[in-house]
């Protein structure tokens, strides 16, 4: 059997300060730029609230909002954030007070084992800042990239129209 | 230490303040706001990160490994190989009992089987260690990959599962098919499934001297402690391991891995701590699978519908170099009474990774078989399929004789049935549709899962100021463990739950069993019960012996615990607080033990199972075949609940696995390679949120006076029984099409029916 082999391409080690702001504060770091925005969030920064669940785009677990959209930090480099807003899990509570959603995925028991659940919220919390009253069918195609093995799925859509609807 | 004797005077009758609440998550709060730390969450000061490289061949030799190139790569430390590695004390060939493992940890160069680990890259940062193991390039010696199953050699496994016997028999099966009015043939199949929780494994390990501190997660502590210290020659009690949250398990962190050993080896080689996780890809391999199945049934039943003969053949696969073989037939020998039952296995050697148990672990595959040749019986006897079942309803477990420790399944199918609207189901196939043209069938099936008690430990103890500790070393997996147990512990010492501090998720802590059989909410429970209850005694005995109490000379009448105070049984008007009796005796704290074993007498004397009906509607594209679900209702009676909410859960995700079961999952092998050809979870088929019907869960009320004293069953798998074989019925009733190879993918349902 032939070795499948791939030099990495020169580029791949060089490193350059990036500014970004992260979950709303000003932040420049040096980052070589092959870091994957995942990998630097988690052993760069120890914001571990984002998970890592598959090898690239599969499960969700690494939805954070870039510029407040929806987005898999497994699949973007940390350099492509300069200049834009990136928020994780860890951004959402006000100081100690849960938000709405993490308050309704708390109570209404939208995590089990928990390792999906920051994805999950990141990607509700970008549904409802672009559409603040979703329907069923519109909170289920949100969610639809974000896999679950624990809950069933029921009480994380009921976690995100109970979110939905105590902010109407 | 005091056991607590099963009896039925349960304590938790008297208090019964926190059992039956549902009371929200213990962490919930910390695992939405992303502050739960996860294993693969730590990062030790001065952490390396560990890298596996894993076989791309099922079979063969690794003959040359690139390790130089990979050294050279900057930020690589080291690679360990078979040729450089830190000696272990213990052949990881070697089994001394049946939950004992053989492991790949880089002892040779043999491969035997896809995504064995072959070598570990340590490095400075990830992206390094990464870089490493593609720049190792291995070369391998191919032989051929033997992946053919069920037509492979077969042989007769001298046991199945743990420790079942590969052939059972009562009555006269034989005979019973003779004296059929109608008898029923038919091969069903299920595939190699893999467990896929959403937390990879992964481990970061750090030594100090001989003294290993490890995250990882683990749905058996204790097991895992003693595996390690085995391996690595050292005491159980120099192994602390943390695992307070565990991102899904489902069985894959049951028993110790080989991967999470190499994370422990990576550490002692460079001196530092190691984080090693595993890619989702390595995943299909080196941590358990469900093994594939093909079981035959006959079946045999009179002119009234009753049957006859029940005989179930298994082939199933275990790997070439290890023994687990799925139980499959275990349902047949419980489930429909039969004068006849007749269950037999053989097996087939693969070049796979060694499967073990996952989520309902032979229950599942065996239900939705024998399920569906039920149905297909009730269809040959031209009976509605819940009167069918009705008809041959076990008021005894059918294979044993003996009676139920407890069953409310009557009430289960009545509950289900209405709740769905069974009644109106059109007896034929291929009756009903919906608006939109589509075709839509009803199914059903019946859910059954052993109860079953672990060994546990556990410690209470109980303050000056009034306030609890609880400690046994749990494992939360998602199931809920920390509210539940902490429950349980805040009842056992008639405290409310913020009185009580519940500690579990580490090694250092009692024993509490295993996260698994769906029997850690009983076991654990009843540890924990124990040691309330001991305390509780201790403090009786400490105001009933002292004149100034007013509980003084209450002898035999005895005194009851409730929030946080001791009544006199005979007279409540008499009672004193617990931080009254602690500071006039002048005592910091009373320390109680309890544990918890399966009681043999009540083993011997009862069956105890859960039991629950499912059922469920789909629409099926008349033309393309496209298949949803699109209503699931199940009934389940699993004993007392501890927390209906978090019960509810379980039961939800339970029927989703049932549901992945009919449709979707399965590891698909490339039959000349013998490389699983899907092993992602973008083609390794899981429901998502698109695919989510709707789904009620109806929670039976059942008293169990046996099983325990808590009279705890168990709910983490029951759920995926019945709702697999319900949903391939439906199918069936859709479309008139009988799919016996599973998952069932619209290929089965349109075209020449050869499935």
């Amino acid at each position: 059997m032939q070795p499948d082999r791939h030099a990495p391409p020169s580029s791949l080690s060089r490193a350059r300060t990036r500014a970004f702001r992260l979950n709303g504060r000003a932040h420049a770091a040096l980052v070589a730029d092959h870091v994957l925005l995942l990998d630097y969030l988690r052993e760069g920064l120890g914001l571990t609230g984002t998970k890592r669940g598959c090898d690239g785009g599969e499960c969700g677990a690494c939805t954070v909002l870039i510029d407040g959209r929806p987005r898999l930090a497994c699949l973007t480099r940390a350099g492509e954030c300069a200049g834009h807003q990136v928020e994780t899990i860890e951004g959402l509570a006000d100081g100690g007070r849960m938000s709405p959603l993490q308050r309704a995925f708390h109570e209404r028991l939208g995590t089990q084992c928990g390792y999906c659940t920051p994805g999950m919220i990141m990607a509700a919390e970008g549904l409802l800042r672009r559409n603040p009253d979703p329907d069923e069918a519109a909170i289920r195609a949100a969610l639809a990239g974000n896999i679950c093995r624990c809950t069933g799925y029921v009480k994380i859509i009921e976690a995100v129209q109970s979110a939905a609807g105590s902010a109407r | 230490m005091s056991e607590t004797p099963l009896t039925q005077a349960s304590a938790h009758l008297r208090h019964g303040a926190n059992i039956g609440q549902s009371l929200t998550r213990h962490e919930g709060a910390l695992k939405v706001t992303g502050q739960a730390r996860y294993a693969a969450d730590h990062h030790p000061a001065g952490m390396l990160h560990a890298v596996l490289a894993v076989s791309s061949i099922a079979r063969g030799r690794v003959i040359a490994l690139d390790v130089a190139a990979a050294k050279a790569h900057p930020g690589v430390v080291d690679v360990m190989t078979p040729a450089h590695k830190p000696p272990l004390a213990q052949d990881p060939d070697e089994k001394t009992h049946p939950f004992m493992f053989r492991l790949d940890v880089l002892q040779n160069d043999r491969v035997r089987y896809p995504n064995q680990p072959i070598a570990v890259v340590i490095a400075e940062t990830l992206e390094a260690a990464t870089e490493g193991a593609v720049l190792l390039a291995p070369r391998y010696e191919t032989e051929p990959a033997r992946t053919d199953f069920p037509a492979g050699a077969h042989f007769t496994p001298a046991l199945v599962g743990v420790a079942d016997p590969a052939e059972a028999h009562h009555g006269d099966v034989e005979a019973g098919l003779a004296g059929a009015a109608r008898r029923l043939e038919a091969i069903y199949e299920t595939p190699a499934q893999y467990h896929n929780p959403m937390e990879p494994h992964g481990i970061v390990a750090a030594w100090e001297g001989d003294t290993l501190f490890i995250d990882t997660p683990s749905q058996g502590l204790a097991m895992a402690q003693a595996r390690i210290a085995g391996l690595f020659g050292i005491p159980p009690a120099a192994v602390h391991i943390r695992s307070p949250y565990i991102g899904g398990g489902f069985g894959s962190k049951g028993v110790f891995s080989g991967p999470q050993v190499l994370g422990i080896m990576a550490a002692r080689l460079v001196g530092r701590p190691v984080k090693l996780v595993l890619r989702r890809g390595q995943m299909f391999g080196p941590v358990g699978h469900r093994a594939p199945t093909r079981q035959s049934f006959r079946l045999g039943a009179d002119n009234a519908g009753a049957l006859t003969a029940i005989g179930h053949h298994t082939v199933t696969a275990s790997s070439q170099h290890d023994d687990f073989f799925e139980p499959a037939g275990g349902v047949s020998h419980t489930l429909y009474a039969s004068p006849a039952i007749a269950t037999t296995y053989e097996a087939v050697r693969l070049d796979t990774g060694t499967p073990l148990f996952m989520r309902a672990p032979g229950k599942a595959a065996g239900s939705i078989a024998l399920e569906s040749a039920i149905d297909e019986m009730a269809h040959a006897c031209a009976m509605d399929p819940l009167a069918f079942r009705l008809k041959n309803y076990a008021e005894v477990e059918p294979m044993s004789g003996k009676p139920f420790s407890s069953k409310a399944l009557r009430a289960c199918y009545a509950q289900g049935a209405e709740r769905f609207g069974w009644a109106k189901r059109p007896l034929a196939p291929r009756q009903m549709r919906d608006a939109a043209g589509m075709l839509v069938g009803w199914g059903m099936g019946t859910a059954t899962f052993p109860a079953l008690m672990f060994q546990a430990q556990a410690r209470a103890v109980l303050r000056a100021d009034g306030t609890g500790v609880v400690e046994t070393g749990a494992q939360d997996m998602g199931q809920g463990a920390w509210t539940a147990l902490g429950q349980i512990a805040a009842d056992s010492l008639a405290l409310d739950p913020d009185r009580v501090e519940f500690r579990a998720g580490s090694s250092d802590l009692p024993d509490a069993g295993i996260a698994g059989g769906s029997a850690h909410t009983a076991t654990a429970g009843m540890a924990i019960h124990g040691a309330g209850a001991d305390v509780i005694a201790r403090l009786a005995e400490l105001a009933m012996g002292d004149e100034r109490s007013p509980l003084h000379g209450a002898g035999n009448a005895g005194v009851i615990a409730r929030a946080g105070r001791l009544f006199r049984r005979d007279d409540e008007s008499r009672s004193e607080s617990y931080v009254a009796i602690l500071a006039r005796a002048g005592i910091p704290a009373i320390e109680g033990h309890g544990k918890s074993a399966t009681d043999p007498a009540a083993q011997a004397a009862y069956a105890m199972h859960a039991h629950g009906a499912v059922f469920a509607e789909v629409t099926v594209d008349p033309d393309l075949g496209q298949l949803r679900v699109t209503r699931l209702v199940g009934a389940f009676a699993a004993g007392r609940i501890i927390n209906p909410r978090m019960v509810q859960s379980q039961y939800y995700g339970g029927m989703v696995w049932g549901l992945s079961f009919a449709l979707h999952e399965q590891a698909v092998i490339d039959p000349r390679s013998g490389r699983p050809m899907n092993a992602n979870l973008g083609e390794y088929h899981v429901p998502v949120n698109a695919d989510l019907p709707s789904i009620e869960a109806i929670l039976v009320e059942e008293h169990d006076a046996h099983v325990n004293a808590l009279g705890i069953k168990g709910v983490g798998e029951i759920g995926i029984t019945g709702t697999a074989g319900a949903i391939a019925n439906a199918v069936w009733h859709a479309t008139g099409m009988r799919a016996r190879r599973f998952p069932i993918t619209l290929d089965k349902l349109i075209g020449p029916q050869d499935n």
